[in-house]
């Protein structure tokens, strides 16, 4: 247990505690602002991991734009806010579920995987040349896609005059 | 040096309490931001593999998975804002006339 170690231990834990509490809690809004330090603290992650760039592109999509989106959707559709009924009746089942992927995932990571993650930091030129040699297509169609999300959004969300 | 396993593991959480919070939720936003966080659980693992075998791609794919998921956002909400217009309701237990 090292330095690095016990920083990604305390990222870690609010993170995962930040993020039950955006699948427990009884108000959406709350829901929202405990996202934002879930995802905070995975960009935390992608700093001590050496990911630099990655962990600024999460603070400013994630915390910066998802999170208003989200927001702004609550606010836009007047939602109930306030302890409702949040929850369906699957409540046990999925539950169930999930500590089931947790208990599969952790055996077989707890066999599988040795070594650890000590590259040095990348810099933005790596991620950079790396996109723009060998990834130029890909970057191109999530060009388009993101065009594509953008028409599709006002054009699903605009209200239609002739009705 | 973090054990890579530590980084796993914390991923492997990450998305199980999204999983869950997908099955249990039934507000349409709620479902939203728990598949916001089984994405940012994989893009972990991308960087953490990315990082131990010292190759940049794994970060290139997980910069293209957070452009992916920002589209899927805004096409998601403006669904649920249709859907609520309609409907006056974003409880995704309502709306089910496709349900068999």
């Amino acid at each position: 247990m090292n330095g690095h170690e016990i920083v990604f231990l305390i990222l870690a834990l609010a993170g995962l505690g930040a993020a039950l509490k955006v699948v427990t809690t009884d108000n959406v809004v709350h829901g929202a602002l405990y996202l934002v330090v879930a995802l905070a603290m995975v960009g935390g992650v992608y700093l001590l991991l050496g990911a630099e760039f990655l962990a600024w592109v999460q603070v400013l999509i994630y915390v910066g734009a998802v999170v208003v989106l989200l927001l702004f959707s609550l606010m836009l559709t007047k939602a109930p806010i306030g302890p409702h009924a949040l929850d369906n009746k699957q409540k046990g089942l999925a539950a169930l579920i999930g500590f089931g992927a947790f208990a599969g995932l952790g055996l077989l990571i707890a066999d599988a995987f040795e070594g650890s993650v000590g590259a040095p930091p990348t810099t933005t030129a790596d991620i950079g040349a790396s996109i723009f040699k060998d990834w130029v297509l890909p970057f191109e169609v999530v060009s388009i896609l993101l065009l594509a999300a953008l028409v599709g959004a006002v054009v699903i969300a605009r209200k239609d005059d002739d009705e | 040096m973090i054990s890579l396993k530590l980084v796993l593991l914390f991923s492997a959480g990450l998305f199980a309490i999204g999983v869950y919070g997908v099955l249990a939720r039934r507000h349409a936003v709620l479902v939203l931001m728990s598949i916001e966080l089984m994405l940012n659980a994989v893009n972990v693992n991308l960087v953490a593999f990315a990082q131990t075998f010292k190759d940049v791609t794994g970060q290139v794919f997980a910069l293209f998975m957070i452009t992916v998921a920002a589209a899927e956002v805004g096409i998601g909400l403006a669904i649920i804002i249709l859907i609520f217009r309609n409907r006056e309701t974003i409880n995704i237990d309502e709306v089910d006339e496709m349900k068999w």
